[in-house]
Protein backbone atom coordinates (compact mmCIF):
# COMPACT_ATOMS: atom_id res chain seq x y z
CA UNK A 1 0.00 0.00 0.00
CA UNK A 2 2.69 2.43 1.05
CA UNK A 3 4.73 1.46 -1.96
CA UNK A 4 1.80 2.03 -4.28
CA UNK A 5 1.36 5.55 -2.93
CA UNK A 6 5.07 6.30 -3.10
CA UNK A 7 5.38 5.00 -6.64
CA UNK A 8 2.21 6.77 -7.78
CA UNK A 9 3.89 9.78 -9.46
CA UNK A 10 6.12 7.53 -11.56
CA UNK A 11 3.34 5.12 -12.46
CA UNK A 12 0.92 7.82 -13.55
CA UNK A 13 3.54 9.79 -15.44
CA UNK A 14 4.93 6.90 -17.45
CA UNK A 15 2.10 4.36 -17.38
CA UNK A 16 2.97 1.15 -19.14
CA UNK A 17 6.19 2.66 -20.43
CA UNK A 18 7.55 2.48 -16.87
CA UNK A 19 7.73 -1.27 -17.35
CA UNK A 20 8.95 -1.17 -20.95
CA UNK A 21 11.15 1.93 -21.00
CA UNK A 22 14.92 1.72 -20.94
CA UNK A 23 15.94 5.29 -20.11
CA UNK A 24 17.03 6.26 -16.63
CA UNK A 25 17.43 9.99 -16.12
CA UNK A 26 15.30 12.97 -15.20
CA UNK A 27 15.32 14.40 -18.75
CA UNK A 28 14.02 11.41 -20.72
CA UNK A 29 12.11 9.61 -17.99
CA UNK A 30 12.51 6.43 -16.00
CA UNK A 31 11.96 2.91 -17.32
CA UNK A 32 12.44 -0.27 -15.35
CA UNK A 33 12.82 -2.77 -18.18
CA UNK A 34 16.63 -3.25 -18.03
CA UNK A 35 16.49 -4.04 -14.33
CA UNK A 36 13.54 -6.40 -14.61
CA UNK A 37 15.34 -8.26 -17.41
CA UNK A 38 18.59 -8.15 -15.41
CA UNK A 39 16.87 -9.86 -12.50
CA UNK A 40 15.40 -12.47 -14.84
CA UNK A 41 18.73 -13.22 -16.53
CA UNK A 42 20.76 -13.53 -13.31
CA UNK A 43 18.07 -15.64 -11.64
CA UNK A 44 17.89 -17.86 -14.71
CA UNK A 45 21.67 -18.41 -14.73
CA UNK A 46 21.46 -19.22 -11.02
CA UNK A 47 18.70 -21.78 -11.57
CA UNK A 48 20.40 -23.43 -14.56
CA UNK A 49 23.64 -23.89 -12.63
CA UNK A 50 22.30 -24.24 -9.11
CA UNK A 51 19.46 -26.72 -9.53
CA UNK A 52 21.42 -29.71 -10.94
CA UNK A 53 24.09 -29.32 -8.26
CA UNK A 54 21.50 -28.97 -5.52
CA UNK A 55 19.64 -32.04 -6.71
CA UNK A 56 22.90 -33.97 -6.86
CA UNK A 57 23.59 -33.02 -3.26
CA UNK A 58 20.05 -33.81 -2.16
CA UNK A 59 20.07 -37.26 -3.80
CA UNK A 60 23.55 -37.96 -2.51
CA UNK A 61 22.60 -37.00 1.04
CA UNK A 62 19.16 -38.58 1.12
CA UNK A 63 19.87 -41.85 -0.62
CA UNK A 64 23.53 -42.65 -1.13
CA UNK A 65 26.01 -41.17 1.31
CA UNK A 66 27.33 -43.12 4.31
CA UNK A 67 26.23 -41.65 7.65
CA UNK A 68 29.49 -39.90 8.54
CA UNK A 69 29.74 -38.10 5.21
CA UNK A 70 26.04 -37.27 5.35
CA UNK A 71 26.39 -35.44 8.69
CA UNK A 72 29.52 -33.55 7.62
CA UNK A 73 28.20 -32.51 4.21
CA UNK A 74 24.78 -31.47 5.44
CA UNK A 75 26.36 -29.32 8.15
CA UNK A 76 28.61 -27.68 5.57
CA UNK A 77 25.65 -26.96 3.31
CA UNK A 78 23.79 -25.40 6.25
CA UNK A 79 26.82 -23.24 7.06
CA UNK A 80 26.87 -22.10 3.44
CA UNK A 81 23.38 -20.76 4.10
CA UNK A 82 24.56 -18.96 7.23
CA UNK A 83 27.32 -16.90 5.59
CA UNK A 84 26.04 -13.32 5.29
CA UNK A 85 25.24 -12.05 1.81
CA UNK A 86 27.73 -9.17 2.04
CA UNK A 87 30.59 -11.63 2.61
CA UNK A 88 29.58 -13.52 -0.52
CA UNK A 89 29.71 -10.13 -2.22
CA UNK A 90 33.20 -9.37 -0.97
CA UNK A 91 34.39 -12.82 -2.00
CA UNK A 92 32.67 -12.43 -5.35
CA UNK A 93 34.30 -9.06 -5.93
CA UNK A 94 37.86 -10.12 -5.11
CA UNK A 95 37.94 -13.87 -5.83
CA UNK A 96 35.11 -15.20 -7.99
CA UNK A 97 35.30 -12.22 -10.36
CA UNK A 98 38.95 -12.98 -11.10
CA UNK A 99 38.14 -16.65 -11.70
CA UNK A 100 35.35 -15.72 -14.08
CA UNK A 101 37.50 -13.18 -15.92
CA UNK A 102 40.51 -15.51 -16.26
CA UNK A 103 39.06 -18.99 -16.65
CA UNK A 104 35.66 -18.46 -18.22
CA UNK A 105 35.59 -15.14 -19.95
CA UNK A 106 38.92 -14.95 -21.72
CA UNK A 107 38.84 -18.49 -23.20
CA UNK A 108 35.22 -18.08 -24.30
CA UNK A 109 35.85 -14.64 -25.74
CA UNK A 110 38.98 -15.81 -27.55
CA UNK A 111 37.06 -18.57 -29.29
CA UNK A 112 33.56 -17.15 -29.61
CA UNK A 113 34.10 -13.42 -29.04
CA UNK A 114 32.45 -12.56 -32.35
CA UNK A 115 29.03 -13.62 -31.00
CA UNK A 116 27.23 -10.62 -29.48
CA UNK A 117 26.16 -12.65 -26.44
CA UNK A 118 29.81 -13.02 -25.41
CA UNK A 119 30.98 -9.48 -26.06
CA UNK A 120 31.82 -7.09 -23.28
CA UNK A 121 34.43 -5.78 -20.90
CA UNK A 122 37.06 -7.97 -19.33
CA UNK A 123 36.78 -7.07 -15.64
CA UNK A 124 34.48 -9.91 -14.67
CA UNK A 125 31.87 -7.51 -13.32
CA UNK A 126 28.97 -8.85 -15.33
CA UNK A 127 25.75 -10.81 -15.51
CA UNK A 128 27.53 -14.16 -15.48
CA UNK A 129 29.37 -13.46 -12.23
CA UNK A 130 26.13 -12.21 -10.70
CA UNK A 131 24.32 -15.37 -11.77
CA UNK A 132 27.14 -17.60 -10.53
CA UNK A 133 27.19 -16.08 -7.08
CA UNK A 134 23.41 -16.44 -6.91
CA UNK A 135 23.76 -20.09 -7.91
CA UNK A 136 26.07 -20.67 -4.96
CA UNK A 137 23.70 -18.87 -2.63
CA UNK A 138 20.56 -20.78 -3.63
CA UNK A 139 22.18 -24.22 -3.42
CA UNK A 140 21.62 -24.61 0.35
CA UNK A 141 17.93 -23.66 0.03
CA UNK A 142 17.14 -26.02 -2.82
CA UNK A 143 19.32 -28.86 -1.56
CA UNK A 144 17.98 -28.94 1.98
CA UNK A 145 14.31 -28.68 1.01
CA UNK A 146 14.64 -31.26 -1.78
CA UNK A 147 16.34 -33.58 0.66
CA UNK A 148 13.48 -33.22 3.12
CA UNK A 149 10.99 -33.90 0.37
CA UNK A 150 12.93 -37.00 -0.69
CA UNK A 151 13.22 -38.16 2.91
CA UNK A 152 9.45 -38.00 3.20
CA UNK A 153 8.99 -40.54 0.38
CA UNK A 154 7.59 -43.66 2.09
CA UNK A 155 10.07 -46.51 2.52
CA UNK A 156 7.58 -48.88 0.93
CA UNK A 157 8.11 -47.09 -2.39
CA UNK A 158 11.83 -47.80 -2.27
CA UNK A 159 11.40 -51.36 -1.09
CA UNK A 160 9.01 -52.06 -3.94
CA UNK A 161 11.66 -51.00 -6.45
CA UNK A 162 14.48 -52.85 -4.69
CA UNK A 163 12.38 -56.01 -4.57
CA UNK A 164 12.22 -56.18 -8.35
CA UNK A 165 16.01 -55.94 -8.50
CA UNK A 166 16.59 -52.27 -9.19
CA UNK A 167 19.99 -50.72 -8.53
CA UNK A 168 20.22 -47.81 -6.16
CA UNK A 169 20.15 -45.22 -8.94
CA UNK A 170 17.11 -46.87 -10.50
CA UNK A 171 15.38 -46.74 -7.13
CA UNK A 172 16.15 -43.04 -6.90
CA UNK A 173 14.95 -42.39 -10.40
CA UNK A 174 11.80 -44.50 -10.36
CA UNK A 175 10.44 -44.22 -6.87
CA UNK A 176 12.09 -41.29 -5.13
CA UNK A 177 12.31 -38.71 -7.89
CA UNK A 178 8.95 -39.41 -9.48
CA UNK A 179 7.31 -39.36 -6.06
CA UNK A 180 8.85 -36.07 -4.98
CA UNK A 181 8.67 -34.21 -8.27
CA UNK A 182 6.28 -31.47 -7.20
CA UNK A 183 8.14 -30.91 -3.94
CA UNK A 184 11.42 -30.49 -5.81
CA UNK A 185 9.68 -28.08 -8.13
CA UNK A 186 8.52 -26.12 -5.11
CA UNK A 187 12.07 -26.09 -3.73
CA UNK A 188 13.32 -24.74 -7.07
CA UNK A 189 10.75 -21.96 -7.01
CA UNK A 190 11.82 -21.08 -3.46
CA UNK A 191 15.41 -20.93 -4.73
CA UNK A 192 14.21 -18.69 -7.56
CA UNK A 193 12.60 -16.42 -4.97
CA UNK A 194 15.86 -16.21 -3.11
CA UNK A 195 17.77 -15.44 -6.31
CA UNK A 196 15.32 -12.69 -7.28
CA UNK A 197 15.50 -11.04 -3.87
CA UNK A 198 19.21 -11.45 -3.19
CA UNK A 199 20.89 -8.09 -3.07
CA UNK A 200 24.28 -7.32 -1.63
CA UNK A 201 26.31 -10.07 -3.26
CA UNK A 202 24.94 -9.19 -6.68
CA UNK A 203 25.38 -5.46 -6.13
CA UNK A 204 29.10 -5.86 -5.68
CA UNK A 205 29.70 -8.03 -8.74
CA UNK A 206 27.20 -6.97 -11.39
CA UNK A 207 28.86 -3.70 -12.36
CA UNK A 208 26.08 -1.18 -11.82
CA UNK A 209 25.18 0.05 -15.30
CA UNK A 210 22.07 2.19 -15.72
CA UNK A 211 19.70 3.03 -18.54
CA UNK A 212 19.74 1.27 -21.89
CA UNK A 213 23.33 0.05 -21.41
CA UNK A 214 22.10 -2.14 -18.55
CA UNK A 215 19.98 -4.25 -20.92
CA UNK A 216 21.22 -7.84 -20.68
CA UNK A 217 22.39 -8.29 -24.26
CA UNK A 218 25.63 -10.09 -23.34
CA UNK A 219 26.71 -12.37 -20.52
CA UNK A 220 29.94 -10.46 -20.11
CA UNK A 221 28.74 -6.90 -19.75
CA UNK A 222 27.97 -4.90 -16.61
CA UNK A 223 24.31 -4.76 -15.72
CA UNK A 224 21.87 -4.04 -12.96
CA UNK A 225 18.99 -5.87 -11.30
CA UNK A 226 15.94 -4.57 -9.50
CA UNK A 227 17.52 -5.16 -6.11
CA UNK A 228 20.88 -3.65 -6.98
CA UNK A 229 19.49 -0.42 -8.37
CA UNK A 230 17.54 0.04 -5.15
CA UNK A 231 20.71 -0.36 -3.09
CA UNK A 232 22.72 1.87 -5.39
CA UNK A 233 20.28 4.73 -5.68
CA UNK A 234 17.44 4.73 -3.17
CA UNK A 235 19.28 6.27 -0.23
CA UNK A 236 20.58 9.08 -2.44
CA UNK A 237 17.38 9.89 -4.31
CA UNK A 238 15.97 13.31 -3.43
CA UNK A 239 12.73 13.25 -1.54
CA UNK A 240 9.81 14.17 -3.80
CA UNK A 241 11.78 13.56 -6.99
CA UNK A 242 10.59 11.46 -9.88
CA UNK A 243 13.65 9.25 -9.46
CA UNK A 244 12.54 8.36 -5.94
CA UNK A 245 9.06 7.51 -7.23
CA UNK A 246 10.55 5.37 -10.01
CA UNK A 247 12.72 3.50 -7.51
CA UNK A 248 9.72 2.87 -5.29
CA UNK A 249 7.95 1.63 -8.41
CA UNK A 250 10.72 -0.90 -8.89
CA UNK A 251 10.34 -1.82 -5.22
CA UNK A 252 6.65 -2.41 -5.89
CA UNK A 253 7.31 -4.66 -8.90
CA UNK A 254 9.87 -6.61 -6.86
CA UNK A 255 7.41 -6.92 -3.99
CA UNK A 256 4.73 -8.31 -6.30
CA UNK A 257 7.11 -10.80 -7.96
CA UNK A 258 8.58 -11.97 -4.65
CA UNK A 259 5.15 -12.35 -3.09
CA UNK A 260 3.81 -14.38 -6.02
CA UNK A 261 6.89 -16.64 -6.16
CA UNK A 262 6.86 -17.30 -2.43
CA UNK A 263 3.15 -18.04 -2.21
CA UNK A 264 3.37 -20.55 -5.06
CA UNK A 265 6.49 -22.17 -3.64
CA UNK A 266 5.15 -22.43 -0.10
CA UNK A 267 1.93 -23.97 -1.37
CA UNK A 268 3.84 -26.60 -3.35
CA UNK A 269 6.36 -27.51 -0.64
CA UNK A 270 3.79 -27.32 2.11
CA UNK A 271 1.31 -29.59 0.41
CA UNK A 272 3.93 -32.21 -0.30
CA UNK A 273 5.46 -32.25 3.17
CA UNK A 274 2.10 -32.16 4.93
CA UNK A 275 0.30 -34.77 2.89
CA UNK A 276 3.20 -37.16 2.95
CA UNK A 277 3.82 -36.68 6.64
CA UNK A 278 0.16 -37.52 7.13
CA UNK A 279 0.45 -40.61 4.98
CA UNK A 280 3.31 -42.01 7.05
CA UNK A 281 1.60 -41.60 10.40
CA UNK B 1 25.53 -50.97 -17.89
CA UNK B 2 23.07 -50.65 -15.02
CA UNK B 3 25.89 -51.03 -12.49
CA UNK B 4 27.81 -48.38 -14.36
CA UNK B 5 24.89 -45.94 -14.24
CA UNK B 6 24.54 -46.59 -10.53
CA UNK B 7 28.22 -45.82 -9.98
CA UNK B 8 27.99 -42.76 -12.19
CA UNK B 9 25.05 -41.39 -10.18
CA UNK B 10 26.96 -41.91 -6.93
CA UNK B 11 30.01 -40.09 -8.24
CA UNK B 12 27.94 -37.26 -9.68
CA UNK B 13 26.26 -36.85 -6.31
CA UNK B 14 29.58 -36.79 -4.49
CA UNK B 15 30.95 -34.38 -7.08
CA UNK B 16 28.12 -31.90 -6.57
CA UNK B 17 28.60 -32.09 -2.80
CA UNK B 18 32.27 -31.28 -3.32
CA UNK B 19 31.46 -28.45 -5.74
CA UNK B 20 29.25 -26.89 -3.10
CA UNK B 21 32.05 -27.05 -0.57
CA UNK B 22 34.55 -25.12 -2.73
CA UNK B 23 32.92 -21.71 -2.18
CA UNK B 24 32.65 -22.18 1.59
CA UNK B 25 36.25 -23.29 1.93
CA UNK B 26 37.44 -20.55 -0.40
CA UNK B 27 35.44 -17.89 1.46
CA UNK B 28 36.77 -18.97 4.85
CA UNK B 29 40.31 -19.18 3.50
CA UNK B 30 40.27 -15.77 1.83
CA UNK B 31 38.59 -14.04 4.76
CA UNK B 32 41.09 -15.42 7.25
CA UNK B 33 44.10 -14.92 4.98
CA UNK B 34 43.27 -11.32 4.07
CA UNK B 35 41.55 -10.31 7.27
CA UNK B 36 43.83 -11.65 9.98
CA UNK B 37 46.68 -9.22 9.31
CA UNK B 38 44.35 -6.23 9.70
CA UNK B 39 43.07 -7.20 13.11
CA UNK B 40 44.45 -5.35 16.12
CA UNK B 41 42.98 -3.48 19.07
CA UNK B 42 43.18 -0.16 17.29
CA UNK B 43 41.33 -1.47 14.21
CA UNK B 44 38.57 -2.92 16.37
CA UNK B 45 37.97 0.23 18.43
CA UNK B 46 38.94 3.26 16.33
CA UNK B 47 36.48 5.17 14.16
CA UNK B 48 37.11 5.11 10.39
CA UNK B 49 39.90 7.39 9.15
CA UNK B 50 39.76 9.97 6.41
CA UNK B 51 38.67 8.37 3.14
CA UNK B 52 41.67 7.77 0.91
CA UNK B 53 44.21 7.58 3.71
CA UNK B 54 45.16 4.38 5.51
CA UNK B 55 44.34 4.09 9.19
CA UNK B 56 41.19 4.10 11.22
CA UNK B 57 39.06 1.17 12.23
CA UNK B 58 35.63 -0.31 12.58
CA UNK B 59 34.81 0.61 16.19
CA UNK B 60 31.53 2.40 15.38
CA UNK B 61 30.52 -0.43 13.05
CA UNK B 62 30.92 -3.08 15.75
CA UNK B 63 29.12 -0.91 18.26
CA UNK B 64 26.38 -0.19 15.74
CA UNK B 65 25.81 -3.86 15.00
CA UNK B 66 25.55 -4.58 18.73
CA UNK B 67 23.10 -1.70 19.28
CA UNK B 68 21.00 -2.78 16.29
CA UNK B 69 20.91 -6.42 17.31
CA UNK B 70 19.98 -5.38 20.86
CA UNK B 71 17.08 -3.20 19.67
CA UNK B 72 15.96 -5.87 17.22
CA UNK B 73 15.88 -8.46 19.98
CA UNK B 74 13.85 -6.11 22.19
CA UNK B 75 11.27 -5.58 19.43
CA UNK B 76 11.35 -8.90 17.59
CA UNK B 77 11.77 -11.59 20.23
CA UNK B 78 8.68 -10.92 22.40
CA UNK B 79 6.47 -10.63 19.31
CA UNK B 80 8.00 -13.72 17.71
CA UNK B 81 7.77 -15.88 20.83
CA UNK B 82 4.18 -14.80 21.46
CA UNK B 83 3.11 -15.56 17.89
CA UNK B 84 4.93 -18.89 18.12
CA UNK B 85 3.03 -19.71 21.32
CA UNK B 86 -0.24 -18.70 19.67
CA UNK B 87 0.39 -20.86 16.61
CA UNK B 88 1.46 -23.88 18.61
CA UNK B 89 -1.06 -23.80 21.45
CA UNK B 90 -4.07 -22.01 19.98
CA UNK B 91 -3.41 -22.05 16.24
CA UNK B 92 -5.17 -25.22 15.14
CA UNK B 93 -7.88 -23.36 13.23
CA UNK B 94 -8.26 -21.50 9.93
CA UNK B 95 -6.89 -18.23 11.35
CA UNK B 96 -3.86 -20.03 12.72
CA UNK B 97 -3.25 -21.73 9.39
CA UNK B 98 -3.45 -18.45 7.48
CA UNK B 99 -1.03 -16.81 9.91
CA UNK B 100 1.36 -19.75 9.67
CA UNK B 101 1.28 -19.56 5.89
CA UNK B 102 1.88 -15.81 5.80
CA UNK B 103 4.66 -16.24 8.34
CA UNK B 104 6.37 -18.75 6.03
CA UNK B 105 6.00 -16.39 3.09
CA UNK B 106 7.47 -13.54 5.14
CA UNK B 107 10.39 -15.72 6.21
CA UNK B 108 11.49 -16.14 2.60
CA UNK B 109 10.74 -12.57 1.62
CA UNK B 110 13.67 -10.56 0.17
CA UNK B 111 15.13 -8.38 2.90
CA UNK B 112 15.68 -5.54 0.43
CA UNK B 113 11.92 -5.26 -0.07
CA UNK B 114 11.38 -5.11 3.69
CA UNK B 115 13.99 -2.35 3.73
CA UNK B 116 12.16 -0.40 1.03
CA UNK B 117 8.84 -0.70 2.86
CA UNK B 118 10.39 0.57 6.11
CA UNK B 119 12.10 3.31 4.10
CA UNK B 120 8.77 4.62 2.82
CA UNK B 121 6.98 4.09 6.14
CA UNK B 122 9.55 5.41 8.61
CA UNK B 123 12.36 7.23 6.83
CA UNK B 124 10.21 9.23 4.41
CA UNK B 125 7.65 9.99 7.12
CA UNK B 126 10.19 11.18 9.69
CA UNK B 127 12.30 12.75 6.93
CA UNK B 128 15.54 11.30 8.28
CA UNK B 129 17.51 8.08 8.31
CA UNK B 130 17.46 6.63 11.79
CA UNK B 131 18.63 3.78 13.97
CA UNK B 132 15.08 2.99 14.94
CA UNK B 133 14.08 2.47 11.29
CA UNK B 134 16.91 -0.05 10.95
CA UNK B 135 15.79 -1.84 14.08
CA UNK B 136 12.22 -2.04 12.73
CA UNK B 137 13.42 -3.50 9.44
CA UNK B 138 15.58 -6.11 11.15
CA UNK B 139 12.75 -6.99 13.56
CA UNK B 140 10.47 -7.78 10.64
CA UNK B 141 13.17 -10.05 9.24
CA UNK B 142 13.68 -11.70 12.63
CA UNK B 143 10.00 -12.13 13.48
CA UNK B 144 9.11 -15.07 11.21
CA UNK B 145 12.28 -16.98 12.12
CA UNK B 146 11.59 -16.71 15.85
CA UNK B 147 7.90 -17.47 15.37
CA UNK B 148 8.58 -20.62 13.39
CA UNK B 149 11.27 -22.00 15.69
CA UNK B 150 9.21 -21.23 18.82
CA UNK B 151 6.19 -22.97 17.34
CA UNK B 152 8.22 -26.00 16.42
CA UNK B 153 9.94 -26.29 19.81
CA UNK B 154 6.61 -26.00 21.62
CA UNK B 155 5.12 -28.69 19.42
CA UNK B 156 7.87 -31.08 20.52
CA UNK B 157 6.59 -30.84 24.10
CA UNK B 158 4.57 -34.02 24.72
CA UNK B 159 0.85 -33.53 25.26
CA UNK B 160 1.03 -35.63 28.43
CA UNK B 161 2.88 -32.77 30.12
CA UNK B 162 0.11 -30.35 29.15
CA UNK B 163 -2.52 -32.83 30.35
CA UNK B 164 -0.69 -33.33 33.66
CA UNK B 165 -0.66 -29.60 34.27
CA UNK B 166 -4.32 -29.22 33.32
CA UNK B 167 -5.21 -32.12 35.62
CA UNK B 168 -3.73 -30.16 38.53
CA UNK B 169 -6.31 -27.49 37.79
CA UNK B 170 -3.83 -25.06 36.31
CA UNK B 171 -5.35 -22.79 33.74
CA UNK B 172 -4.38 -22.86 30.10
CA UNK B 173 -2.36 -19.61 29.98
CA UNK B 174 -0.46 -20.59 33.13
CA UNK B 175 0.21 -24.05 31.73
CA UNK B 176 1.48 -22.54 28.49
CA UNK B 177 3.80 -20.04 30.12
CA UNK B 178 5.12 -21.97 33.12
CA UNK B 179 5.06 -25.56 31.92
CA UNK B 180 5.18 -25.76 28.12
CA UNK B 181 7.44 -22.77 27.52
CA UNK B 182 9.84 -23.83 30.28
CA UNK B 183 10.09 -27.33 28.86
CA UNK B 184 10.81 -26.01 25.39
CA UNK B 185 13.17 -23.29 26.60
CA UNK B 186 16.35 -24.53 24.95
CA UNK B 187 14.67 -24.87 21.55
CA UNK B 188 13.23 -21.38 21.77
CA UNK B 189 16.60 -19.90 22.75
CA UNK B 190 18.30 -21.76 19.89
CA UNK B 191 15.85 -20.23 17.43
CA UNK B 192 16.46 -16.76 18.82
CA UNK B 193 20.24 -17.17 18.56
CA UNK B 194 20.03 -18.33 14.93
CA UNK B 195 17.74 -15.40 14.15
CA UNK B 196 20.28 -13.03 15.71
CA UNK B 197 23.04 -14.52 13.59
CA UNK B 198 20.88 -14.01 10.52
CA UNK B 199 19.97 -10.36 11.14
CA UNK B 200 23.52 -9.43 12.22
CA UNK B 201 24.66 -10.12 8.66
CA UNK B 202 21.81 -8.30 6.89
CA UNK B 203 22.99 -5.37 4.82
CA UNK B 204 20.45 -4.38 2.20
CA UNK B 205 17.75 -3.02 4.54
CA UNK B 206 20.37 -1.04 6.47
CA UNK B 207 21.42 0.91 3.39
CA UNK B 208 18.07 2.73 3.33
CA UNK B 209 17.48 2.92 7.06
CA UNK B 210 20.55 3.64 9.20
CA UNK B 211 22.54 4.81 6.14
CA UNK B 212 25.98 4.47 7.78
CA UNK B 213 28.14 7.02 9.52
CA UNK B 214 31.69 7.77 10.55
CA UNK B 215 30.83 8.26 14.21
CA UNK B 216 29.82 6.28 17.26
CA UNK B 217 26.17 5.84 18.25
CA UNK B 218 24.56 9.23 18.86
CA UNK B 219 20.87 8.65 19.46
CA UNK B 220 18.01 6.56 18.09
CA UNK B 221 16.93 9.10 15.51
CA UNK B 222 20.26 9.70 13.82
CA UNK B 223 22.35 7.65 11.41
CA UNK B 224 24.66 4.89 12.57
CA UNK B 225 27.23 2.47 11.20
CA UNK B 226 27.03 -1.34 11.22
CA UNK B 227 29.51 -4.06 10.32
CA UNK B 228 27.90 -5.33 7.09
CA UNK B 229 27.31 -1.76 5.96
CA UNK B 230 30.95 -0.84 6.67
CA UNK B 231 32.13 -3.83 4.61
CA UNK B 232 29.95 -2.66 1.73
CA UNK B 233 31.23 0.93 1.87
CA UNK B 234 34.86 -0.23 2.14
CA UNK B 235 34.48 -2.66 -0.75
CA UNK B 236 33.34 0.20 -2.99
CA UNK B 237 36.47 2.25 -2.30
CA UNK B 238 39.33 1.86 -4.80
CA UNK B 239 42.19 1.89 -2.23
CA UNK B 240 44.20 -1.16 -1.15
CA UNK B 241 43.94 -0.22 2.53
CA UNK B 242 40.12 -0.15 2.21
CA UNK B 243 40.18 -3.61 0.69
CA UNK B 244 42.27 -4.91 3.59
CA UNK B 245 39.93 -3.27 6.09
CA UNK B 246 36.91 -4.77 4.34
CA UNK B 247 38.43 -8.23 4.75
CA UNK B 248 39.19 -7.47 8.40
CA UNK B 249 35.61 -6.39 9.04
CA UNK B 250 34.37 -9.47 7.16
CA UNK B 251 36.49 -11.68 9.42
CA UNK B 252 34.91 -10.10 12.52
CA UNK B 253 31.41 -10.50 11.09
CA UNK B 254 31.89 -14.08 9.91
CA UNK B 255 33.35 -15.03 13.28
CA UNK B 256 30.30 -13.62 15.05
CA UNK B 257 27.88 -15.40 12.74
CA UNK B 258 29.65 -18.75 12.48
CA UNK B 259 30.44 -18.97 16.22
CA UNK B 260 26.72 -18.65 16.98
CA UNK B 261 25.78 -21.13 14.25
CA UNK B 262 28.38 -23.77 15.02
CA UNK B 263 27.85 -23.32 18.77
CA UNK B 264 24.13 -23.87 18.42
CA UNK B 265 24.67 -26.89 16.20
CA UNK B 266 27.08 -28.49 18.62
CA UNK B 267 24.84 -27.74 21.58
CA UNK B 268 21.75 -29.26 20.01
CA UNK B 269 23.48 -32.09 18.11
CA UNK B 270 20.92 -32.90 15.52
CA UNK B 271 17.96 -32.45 17.85
CA UNK B 272 16.86 -29.44 15.85
CA UNK B 273 17.83 -31.26 12.75
CA UNK B 274 15.83 -29.09 10.48
CA UNK B 275 13.94 -25.90 11.14
CA UNK B 276 11.52 -26.54 8.32
CA UNK B 277 10.06 -29.97 8.94
CA UNK B 278 6.59 -29.92 10.37
CA UNK B 279 5.17 -33.36 10.76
Amino acid sequence: MVLVRGAFPALTKFGVSFLTGTNWDAATGFGALPYILGTLVTALIAIIIGVPISLGIAIFLAEMAPDVIRVVVSNIVELLAAVPSIIYGLWGLYVLRIWVANYVQSPVQNSFGFLPIFSGTSYGLNFLTGGLILAIMIIPTIASISREVMASVPTSQREAAYSVGATRWEVVRMSVLSYSRSGIFGATILGLGRAVGETMAVTLVIGGATGASALPTSLFKPGQTMTTILVNQLSEAESGSLQLAALLGIGLVLFAIAFAINVVAQLLVWRVLKVQAGAIE
Amino acid sequence: MRRFKDRLALWLGALSAMLAMIPLISILYEVVKNGASTLNVDFLTAPPGVIGQPGGGIGPAIQGTLVLVGLTVIIGVPLGVLSGIYLSEFGDNPIGRVIRFLNDVLAEFPSVVIGVVIFTLVVLTLRSFSVIAGAFALSIIMLPIVTRSTEESLKLVPNSIRDASMALGIRKWRTTLSVVLTTAKSGVVTGILLAIARVAGETAPLVFTILGSQYFFSGLNSTMDALPLRIYRLALLPYPYAQAQAWGAALVLILMVLVVNIGVRLATRGRLYSTRSRA
